[in-house]
C-alpha cells in the first residue's frame, strides 16, 4: 500500500510540474519544474526498476536539466520573435493539459488491463508525461522548450519502458540518450547566439 | 581481437583522436585511410576463422560482450562493413576538397561505429537507441557554431528523437505477437508503432520536409554524410524487422504499403525537384526519392525474394558524394545555392557544374550511369507487379529527370561575355573526376560491384534470398 501511495505521489508531482513547465515563461521555472518532474519520474519507475535504476534516471535528469541551466544562465535573454505565432494564452495551455488529464484517465484502466503488472500510476504518469511533452512541441518553436518537450516526452517513455523492460544495459543507453539530448540542447542554445551577444 | 572492438571501437576512437588534428589534410588522411584499412580488413579477413601466417595465425571473433547484451557482427555482415568504410573512405578523403574535413571527420568518424553498433547490437530492437546517439552526434556537425540553428536542424533532431521510443515500443509489441500470433489487436498497434517510429527515422512523407531544408541551411556536404549513412543504416535495420518476423513479410498491406510509400516519396520528390530553384534543396529533394526508390524495391523483394534493394546502395553512396562535394566546391564561393545566384557556375565551376548533371542523372536513372541498373531492375519488377505502379514510377524518375535538365540548362547556359578560370583547385578537380569515372564505371560495369552486392543479402535470412 505505501508503494503505491508513493507511486500516486509520483503521478501528482509530475502532474504538476508537467502542466506548470507548459504555463510558466521563464526558463528559471522551467528548470525548477524539470528538475521536479524527473524526480516524479524517479518515482514512478522505482516501482518497477531496482533503486540504483530509478536514482540513475533521476541524476541524469538533474545533470541534464544543469547543463540546461548553466547555458542559459549565461545567455542573454531575448524573445523568439516566431514565438508570437503560437497559441500562448495560459487559459489555452490550461484547456490543452486538461484534455492531456482526459485522456491520461481514460487510458488508465485500458493499459493497467492491456500491460501486465504494470500498475495504474506509471500507465497516468507516462500518458501525462508524454501527452504534455507533445504539446510542449507542438506550441513552440523556442529551443529550450522543444528540448523540454523532448526530455518531458522521454520522461514518459521510461516511465512506460521501465514496467515493461529491465535491462540494464537499456537503461544505461536511456540515459546517454537523455544527457546527449541536453548537451546538445545547450550546444543549439549557444549556437543560436553570436557570441558578441552572448 | 574482437569484430565490434576493430570495426565500432576502433571508428570511435579514431574519431576522438582526429579532434585533435589540426590541418585539414591531416583529418581527411587519418579519416579516409582509416576507413580504408577497416574495409579492406572485412574484405580480406575472415570473422570466426582462423588466417594463418606461417606460425601465427589471426583470428577476429564476431562477439562481445556489454552490460550483459552482445554486439555480433557475423561473418555474413563483412560485406556490408566494407561498402559502408569503402564508401565512408570516400566521403572523408573528399572532405579536405569540400573544405570540412577537420569538421566531418571526427564526428564522422564516431557517427560511423555508433551506426555500426546499431547493427551489432542484440537484441537488434536496441539499435533504436545508438541510432539516436548518432542523430544526436550529427547535430554539431549540421548546426555549426556561431550560426544560428535552423528549422529544420531542430525537426531532423525532434523527429529522430520521437522515432526511438516508437522502434522501442515496436519491439516490445512484436514480441507479444511472437507469443501470440492471434492477437490481430496487437498486431495491428504493432505494425502502427512500428510504422510511426520509421516514418520519423526516415522522413517519409510527409515528415520529410526537414530533409531539403537541411541541405538549404547546412553545409551540403556534411549534409549529404548525414543523408547517406543515416537512412542506408535505418533502412538495413528496418530490413532486420522484415526477416525477423514472418507475418509483416507475409503481410498483403505490408507489402503494398511499402509500395505505396515508395511511391509517394519517389514521385514528390521528382515533382518538388522540377520545381525547385536551389541546388541544395533539389540534392534534398533527391534523396528522399531515392528513399523511396529503395521502399519500393523492398517491397518487391519481400513479395517474391528479388534482390533489388542492395544494387541501390553503392550507386546512392558514390552519386550523393559526387553531388554534395559539387555543391559543397559552389557552396565556397556561392553560399546560397540559389539558380539565380549561379548562372555563371559553368565557367567559373565547370568541373563542379558536370558533378552536378552526371550525379542529377543518375539519381534520375539516365542509362549509362551507375543509378540506372537498380532503377531499371525495379520499375521491371514493378511492372510485372502493377501496371499503374510502374507509370507512377516513370511520373518520378521524370521528376528527377527534369530537375537534372534544369541542372544541366543552368551550368552549359553560362554567359561568354566575360571569359573567366575554372576556379576549382587540382584536389578538387581530381576528386569531382574520380567521382565522375565511378559514376560512369558502374553504370557501364554494373557487375563491376556484385562481389559485394551478391553477398549483402547473406546478411539476412529470409529476405531477398
Amino acid at each position: 500500500m505505501p508503494a503505491q501511495v508513493l507511486a500516486w505521489a509520483g503521478v501528482g508531482i509530475v502532474a504538476a510540474t508537467s502542466t506548470g513547465i507548459l504555463l510558466a515563461r521563464e526558463w528559471r521555472w522551467h528548470l525548477g519544474l524539470m528538475a521536479a518532474q524527473y524526480l516524479g519520474a524517479a518515482v514512478l519507475a522505482s516501482g518497477h526498476w531496482p533503486l540504483g535504476m530509478a536514482a540513475a534516471l533521476l541524476v541524469t535528469g538533474w545533470m541534464t536539466i544543469a547543463a540546461l541551466g548553466m547555458t542559459l544562465t549565461a545567455l542573454p535573454s531575448q524573445i523568439d520573435p516566431t514565438e508570437r505565432s503560437w497559441p500562448q494564452g495560459r487559459a489555452f495551455r490550461l484547456f490543452m493539459a486538461g484534455m492531456i488529464f482526459v485522456l491520461a484517465a481514460g487510458l488508465t484502466g485500458r493499459g493497467q488491463s492491456s500491460v501486465a503488472g504494470i500498475g495504474a500510476p506509471a500507465v497516468a504518469g507516462s500518458v501525462l508525461l508524454a501527452g504534455i511533452g507533445f504539446l510542449q512541441l507542438g506550441t513552440s518553436s523556442q529551443i529550450t522548450r522543444i528540448i523540454f518537450g523532448l526530455l518531458t516526452v522521454l520522461a514518459g517513455f521510461e516511465v512506460f519502458y521501465a514496467a515493461v523492460e529491465g535491462s540494464i544495459l537499456v537503461a544505461g543507453m536511456l540515459s546517454v540518450v537523455i544527457l546527449g539530448l541536453g548537451l546538445v540542447g545547450a550546444y543549439l542554445l549557444n549556437a543560436s547566439f553570436p557570441e558578441d551577444a552572448a | 581481437m574482437s569484430a565490434p572492438a576493430l570495426w565500432i571501437a576502433v571508428p570511435l576512437v579514431v574519431g576522438a583522436m582526429a579532434l585533435l588534428l589540426s590541418t585539414e589534410r591531416a583529418a581527411a588522411l587519418v579519416g579516409g585511410l582509416t576507413c580504408l584499412t577497416l574495409a579492406l580488413i572485412a574484405l580480406v579477413v575472415p570473422i570466426d576463422a582462423a588466417l594463418l601466417f606461417g606460425p601465427f595465425s589471426l583470428k577476429i571473433g564476431s562477439t562481445a560482450s556489454l552490460l550483459g547484451r552482445s554486439l555480433v557482427i557475423p561473418a555474413s555482415e563483412a560485406p556490408l562493413l566494407a561498402m559502408l568504410f569503402g564508401l565512408g573512405a570516400m566521403w572523408f578523403f573528399g572532405a579536405e576538397a569540400a573544405g570540412v574535413a577537420h569538421r566531418l571527420v571526427p564526428v564522422g568518424m564516431m557517427i560511423t561505429g555508433l551506426l555500426i553498433a546499431s547493427l551489432a547490437v542484440q537484441p537488434f530492437l536496441y539499435a533504436a537507441l545508438l541510432i539516436e546517439m548518432a542523430a544526436l552526434a550529427a547535430v554539431p556537425l549540421l548546426a555549426p557554431q556561431g550560426k544560428a540553428p535552423g528549422r529544420a536542424v531542430v525537426k531532423f533532431l525532434t523527429y529522430q528523437t520521437l522515432g526511438m521510443p516508437c522502434i522501442l515500443l515496436a519491439g516490445w509489441l512484436l514480441a507479444g505477437v511472437e507469443t501470440s500470433p492471434g492477437d490481430l489487436v496487437l498486431t495491428i498497434q504493432a505494425t502502427v508503432m512500428l510504422s510511426l517510429g520509421f516514418a520519423f527515422l526516415l522522413a517519409i512523407f510527409p515528415l520529410g520536409d526537414w530533409i531539403p531544408g537541411l541541405m538549404e541551411e547546412s553545409h551540403p556536404y556534411v549534409t549529404g554524410f548525414v543523408l547517406w549513412l543515416l537512412p542506408n543504416t535505418i533502412l538495413v535495420f528496418g530490413l532486420s524487422f522484415l526477416d525477423s518476423y514472418a507475418w509483416l513479410r507475409a503481410s498483403p498491406e505490408i507489402v503494398s504499403g511499402l509500395r505505396s510509400l515508395g511511391l509517394i516519396m519517389l514521385v514528390s520528390g521528382g515533382i518538388w525537384s522540377a520545381l525547385e530553384r536551389n541546388l541544395g534543396r533539389m540534392m534534398g529533394h533527391a534523396a528522399v526519392a531515392e528513399t523511396g526508390l529503395i521502399f519500393l524495391a523492398t517491397s518487391l523483394a519481400t513479395a517474391n525474394g528479388s534482390d533489388t534493394i542492395f544494387p541501390f546502395f553503392i550507386p546512392r553512396g558514390l552519386g550523393m558524394a559526387l553531388w554534395a562535394l559539387s555543391l559543397a566546391v559552389v557552396h565556397r564561393e556561392n553560399a546560397a545555392l540559389d539558380f539565380s545566384t549561379l548562372k555563371r557556375i559553368g565557367s567559373t565551376h565547370p568541373w563542379a557544374g558536370a558533378g552536378l548533371v552526371l550525379a542529377s542523372l543518375s539519381a534520375a536513372g539516365f542509362p549509362l550511369l551507375a543509378g540506372f541498373p537498380p532503377r531499371i531492375d525495379v520499375w521491371n519488377g514493378l511492372a510485372h507487379v502493377s501496371g499503374s505502379s510502374a507509370l507512377w514510377f516513370l511520373l518520378g524518375l521524370t521528376g528527377l529527370m527534369i530537375g537534372a535538365v534544369r541542372q544541366l540548362a543552368l551550368v552549359v547556359g553560362a554567359s561568354s561575355e566575360m571569359p573567366t578560370f575554372p576556379q576549382e583547385d587540382v584536389l578538387q578537380r581530381g576528386m569531382l573526376a574520380a567521382g565522375m569515372l565511378a559514376l560512369v564505371v558502374l553504370g557501364l560495369y554494373p557487375r563491376a560491384a556484385s562481389f559485394l552486392i551478391v553477398r549483402l543479402p547473406l546478411m539476412f535470412e529470409h529476405l531477398a534470398r
